[in-house]
């Protein structure tokens, strides 16, 4: 419905991205990537990989959404989820976000064993998710969406006997956020009245006030126009300089020039993983997006 | 739940002094009542009924938390204040803590169950349970069943206010009311109630950014649960007896029915809705059955045309927040 394709190499590049410094760092370590996802991770360092998970699996009644899905998302990388609808995407995001529980295998975050752990606590350790359709909280304000965010963090979110006007000290944190990400002129918009890119940058704020350690991105481009997606990407990219990103995403040419580096999902299962450039040239990457006929 | 909710008003630039300026206007005007010949009686109960709105509109309009039982905590503070009234022969201000108590504490119990479930699941639960103890209380001896205890002494309060006379206690009633009011509105309006609708809003997000919204839920179904039972209590002293009418889940249904007329989600709302629907009932009454009849078609008409029930409406007109 989206990008079908792959483009080659180096087409639709926006940012210029996949030559960078960090890419080629990444690509070197990595060596025959598209190999590791059967690897087992013993001989990793816990530090190295900000997130893991071994033998994920999760099973709706005999079907196999999710299969065995070994994933490391290395510290301090764009990590992309790719695959064709249905491919287990969006349930394997949601069991590493914890909204879903796995039938069976193991999530680490951070050397921790997060498997059992409910959402809200996932989040508190700092390891948080946006959603497909943007999350924000239409009724309250571009500021307020960001305070209720920053208001977690410090306590006396249970006072209903105070003035919310105690939630005043956080709004110069919050326009900085807001700033940050180019709103400030929304601040006093609700949400709900904002154009839907904003509403997207909005969602990234508010992650960001948690000030988290990794941040999981449910399709951050999904139905959004061109002009958006630019501003979004450049967003994600610039605060990938201080967060690990794990996200899911049907754009390839966003993928593309983003990721640092890709595992491919299709029936579950992890066919491949890699830079992009060499997933490109994959038959079985072809195979998966295009159908056997196409190959 | 969310079908209830969506429609509330967008909280433009908050005015809380708008609020401020409605609520003293409501305050002179509810003052000045017995100097007006409108009979005290009336105004007194529909002002039980409308923090009973306002107490049930804390959970429905701000958590987005159906309960389709809260008559029981009206019922159930009603009765225990009744019984420490007669049978304990306790002063009225202990009777009205007792009843508030029990209250809030069959709250936490049933909110502690219910708040499990959402959407149309949790607004079974409440009606579950409710039903439960109407049974409880059909069968329990302290009860007196079908008749209910009667003729409830009215006492002093503190030993000096006489609440047998009618405007005495119709200013306790008042000052009750607005205690109630003035509490629902800080909590709408605190750093608890920015949460708390924010998980209205989106229960997801809220609790990928991290809060555990079970606790917030409960809270509220607890002040929400302990406030009805606070104008179950004092509903007590002005009709002198404690009925299963108020646990029936006929009256659940009421309490549904004010909120909706006078507006979900909006701070004066569940009173105005609470005054026309008793001032319904009252003048109303020579039709006798009819008056439910008028009321459903009310409803009918309220949901089909200003589906933010008149407040929301009013307060949508003038972009203000109400």
């Amino acid at each position: 419905m989206l990008h079908r394709h792959i483009p080659p190499p180096g087409a639709a590049v926006r940012d210029g991205f996949p030559g960078s410094r960090k890419t080629s760092r990444i690509r070197k370590k990595l060596g025959h990537a598209r190999d590791r996802g059967e690897a087992d991770g013993g001989n990793c360092l816990a530090d190295e990989f900000i997130l893991e998970t071994h033998g994920l699996t999760k099973e709706f009644a005999g079907f196999f959404a999710v299969r065995d899905v070994a994933l490391k998302v290395r510290r301090g990388s764009i990590h992309a989820l790719i695959g064709p609808n249905g491919a287990g995407k969006t349930t394997c995001f949601n069991l590493l976000t914890k909204f879903l529980k796995p039938s069976a295998g193991r999530i680490t975050y951070k050397g921790q064993d997060i498997t059992a752990m409910p959402p809200a606590d996932v989040a508190r350790l700092g390891l948080v998710r946006s959603f497909q359709i943007s999350a924000v909280f239409p009724h309250l304000t571009a500021l307020e969406n960001v305070r209720v965010a920053l208001q977690r963090q410090h306590g006396n979110s249970f006072d209903f006997w105070r003035s919310k006007s105690v939630l005043d000290r956080y709004n110069a944190r919050a326009l900085e956020l807001l700033d940050d990400v180019g709103l400030s002129e929304f601040a006093n918009t609700p949400a709900v009245e904002m154009p839907y890119g904003r509403k997207r940058a909005l969602e990234i704020a508010t992650t960001i006030a948690l000030d988290p350690e990794m941040m999981l991105l449910d399709e951050p481009m999904a139905g959004m126009g061109h002009e958006d997606i630019d501003k979004i990407a450049a967003l994600i990219k610039r605060i990938s300089a201080k967060y690990t990103i794990l996200m899911v995403e049907h754009n390839l040419s966003v993928v593309a020039n983003l990721s640092d580096i890709i595992t491919v999902l299709t029936r579950g299962q992890v066919l491949a993983e890699g830079h992009y450039a060499d997933l490109s040239k994959d038959e079985r990457v072809k195979e998966a997006y295009l159908g056997a006929g196409h190959a | 739940m969310s079908a209830l909710t969506d429609d509330t008003l967008p909280i433009t630039p908050r005015a809380m002094r708008d609020e401020m300026v409605a609520f003293a206007l409501m305050a002179v005007l509810l003052a000045v009542v017995p100097l007006t010949g409108i009979y005290p009686f009336f105004v007194m109960q529909a002002l039980c009924f409308a923090l009973l709105a306002c107490a049930f509109n804390l959970l429905v309009g701000y958590g987005g938390l159906l309960s389709f039982g809260h008559a029981m905590f009206l019922g159930t503070a009603g009765y225990v204040s009744a019984h420490a009234l007669k049978v304990w022969a306790l002063p009225p201000e202990l009777g009205i803590i007792i009843g508030t108590a029990a209250a809030c504490g069959l709250a936490v119990i049933t909110g502690y169950i219910s708040i499990r479930r959402q959407g149309i699941y949790f607004s079974m639960i409440t009606l579950a349970l409710s039903q439960l103890l109407y049974f409880i209380y059909l069968q329990a001896p302290f009860t007196h069943g079908e008749d209910g205890i009667q003729g409830v002494p009215q006492g002093h309060l503190f030993g000096v206010f006489d609440l047998s006379k009618p405007t005495v206690l119709y200013y306790v009633v008042l000052a009750g009311f607005l205690a109630g009011f003035l509490l629902i509105y800080r909590t709408i309006n605190s750093p608890f109630g920015e949460v708390l609708k924010s998980i209205r809003e989106n229960e997801p997000r809220a609790i990928s950014l991290g809060y555990k919204t079970d606790q917030y839920k409960l809270l509220a179904f607890i002040l929400s649960g302990t406030l009805a039972g606070f104008a179950g209590s004092l509903k007590v002293f002005v009709a002198q007896n404690a009925s299963l009418t108020d646990v029936h889940w006929s009256m659940s249904g009421e309490i549904v029915l004010m909120t909706l007329v006078g507006g979900l989600g909006t701070i004066f709302g569940p009173v105005v809705g609470a005054f026309i629907i008793i001032a319904m009932q009252q003048y109303l009454a020579g039709y006798g059955q009819w008056v439910t009849v008028i009321q459903g078609v009310i409803f009918v008409a309220c949901v089909l045309t200003f589906r933010r029930g008149i407040i929301g409406e009013i307060a949508r007109l003038l972009r203000r927040s109400l």
